[in-house]
């Protein structure tokens, strides 16, 4: 790398046109956080919206607060991540194993394309009051429920995954005399790592869905169940504040995922 | 006349689709002998990757024989290296991994085959880039490794199923050099399938050219050139263009 001194007046120019920009996209995406705290608060204050209804940012950093204080916070979210990430885990291995059973069997697969099909369009949410007369109304269901909505799109996303790995190089392993064992492990699992990690970022989503979906449905406990009780009682600083926590750690966890992708994809 | 590696000998496929049944290869004989160096060249879609694939054993012939090294094709394939028409490379593994990909397959990675395949890396000019990612080497490099890769279990028959053919011509010439004298240097036999009649002329001791579908042997020439014995010089030879036209011709009935 040349030192700074060393380039052209065009070069450092550009150089510093690139860096500005950089930075001017990083502040405006804070400054436009910033301004809607601000201004939600403000209009609160000043009475042009009714904090009743609307609740506030300080009245929704009070209620985190509080909820820290009686040590209700961490329960709520221990339960909720305990059902997400079991959700989209088993979603996920599960939804692998089965896409990497019907690659092996060409027959299997067209077999159960129409039942994919039809899987992957129903409201998986539809299946709720069946979860809950069947599992019971508690952790059960609503981890069952994320799985359900990770299960397809995983199964879906990581089977074109691994049809999309070309013949020829599949050709190439047989002309080395692999096994499909072999041609699996060594060339269509590691090709397909960057769609799995798609199908996780993805699931990871969906599992969010699921869960507070169940426990919309059934549930003594989570943020889901905040979310719901906070209506009902008509506490909007308890729903807001909810949601507050839910967006940050949905947005952990896709970080979290997106540092584990970055970690595996190396060659690139 | 040495050892004869291929024996091909009155062979038919026919395969079947959905639309119909269709006769690939029809009475096609011909054989090839330790260290030669052979092209077959043909109108395009006449069957000349299926007689590679054959001699893999990935498909079994309809009718005839067909012989590698007096056995059977594909009885055992660690005689036989294929190389494809791309390289194939896998873009996860260093260059030294890729080439050691075939020892893991055929579960031959023992300490003297991986010292063996280390050397070829090094005498092949490969060595800095050993722990490079295939993305990082250029189209020709990549070419390279593939044959290395397909080197390294030491057959002794190579197929070679166009495997210029994905590369911008600069690169196909110097490709075809080096291969060229890799191959030579280990002593291999080696088939050369190619569209291109420059590079078979450059390349062979012997061009077989097929008809068109179903194949079989339409003509065979022995390249006979006054020159040194490179790819490159070879196509300066006075004979050269003789040859080239006589072929032309041969294929040229066939339309395009």
């Amino acid at each position: 790398m040349a030192s700074e001194q060393d380039l052209s007046m065009a070069r450092r120019a550009y150089l510093t046109g690139i860096r500005r920009r950089e930075r001017f996209i990083k502040a405006m995406r804070y400054i436009i956080l910033i301004a809607l705290i601000v201004l939600w608060e403000l209009a609160a204050r000043i009475g042009w919206i009714d904090p009743f209804i609307t609740s506030s940012p300080s009245r929704v950093g009070a209620t985190i607060l509080r909820l820290l204080r009686d040590g209700e916070l961490f329960l709520h979210i221990g339960i909720t991540l305990l059902e997400t990430v079991a959700g989209f885990l088993i979603g996920t291995l599960l939804g692998t194993l089965l896409a990497a059973v019907m690659w092996w069997s060409p027959t299997l697969c067209r077999i159960l394309d129409p039942y994919l099909v039809i899987l992957n369009a129903l409201p998986k949410i539809a299946l709720g009051p069946i979860l809950i007369v069947w599992i019971g109304a508690g952790i059960g269901s609503i981890i069952v429920m994320a799985v359900l909505i990770s299960l397809v799109v995983t199964i879906v996303t990581v089977l074109t995954g691994f049809l999309d790995i070309t013949g020829e190089k599949q050709l190439l392993m047989r002309t080395l005399g692999a096994s499909t064992l072999q041609t699996f492990t060594i060339v269509v699992l590691p090709a397909a790592v960057p769609t799995m990690m798609a199908a996780l970022k993805i699931s990871v989503g969906m599992s969010w869905v699921g869960v507070i979906v169940g426990e919309y449905l059934v549930s003594q406990a989570g943020l889901g169940y905040l979310i719901v009780y906070g209506g009902q009682v008509f506490k909007l600083d308890l729903v807001m504040a909810s949601t507050v926590v839910l967006c940050i750690l949905a947005a952990m966890m896709y970080y979290g995922v997106a540092f584990i992708e970055k970690k595996l994809i190396r060659h690139s | 006349m040495s050892t004869s590696i291929v024996d091909i000998n009155n062979l038919s496929l026919s395969y079947q689709d959905r639309q119909a049944e269709t006769l690939a290869v029809d009475g096609l004989s011909f054989s090839v002998s330790e260290g030669e160096f052979v092209s077959i060249i043909g109108p395009s879609g006449c069957g000349k990757t299926t007689v590679l694939s054959l001699l893999m054993g990935l498909i079994q012939p309809t009718d005839g024989s067909i012989l590698v090294m007096g056995e059977p094709a594909g009885t055992n394939n660690s005689h036989v290296g294929y190389m494809l028409q791309r390289d194939h490379l896998l873009d996860w593994r260093t260059v030294e991994e890729n080439v050691l990909l075939s020892l893991q397959v055929k579960r031959m990675l023992t300490p003297e085959r991986r010292e063996h395949t280390l050397r070829l890396i090094h005498t092949y000019g490969l060595d800095q880039f050993r722990s490079h990612y295939p993305r990082q080497l250029s189209g020709g490099m990549r070419q390279k490794v593939a044959l290395i890769r397909t080197l390294a279990f030491d057959p002794t028959l190579l197929l070679l199923d166009e495997p210029f053919s994905a590369l911008d011509y600069q690169t196909r010439l110097r490709a075809a050099d080096e291969i060229f004298g890799i191959i030579r240097k280990e002593h291999k036999t080696a088939i050369l399938v190619t569209h291109d009649i420059a590079e078979a002329i450059s390349m062979s001791d012997r061009i077989l050219v097929f008809s068109d579908r179903p194949a079989h042997l339409k003509a065979e020439h022995v390249v006979a050139l006054t020159s040194p014995d490179t790819p490159l010089q070879r196509r300066n030879a006075p004979e050269f263009s003789g040859l080239f036209n006589t072929l032309w011709k041969e294929l040229e009935h066939h339309g395009v």
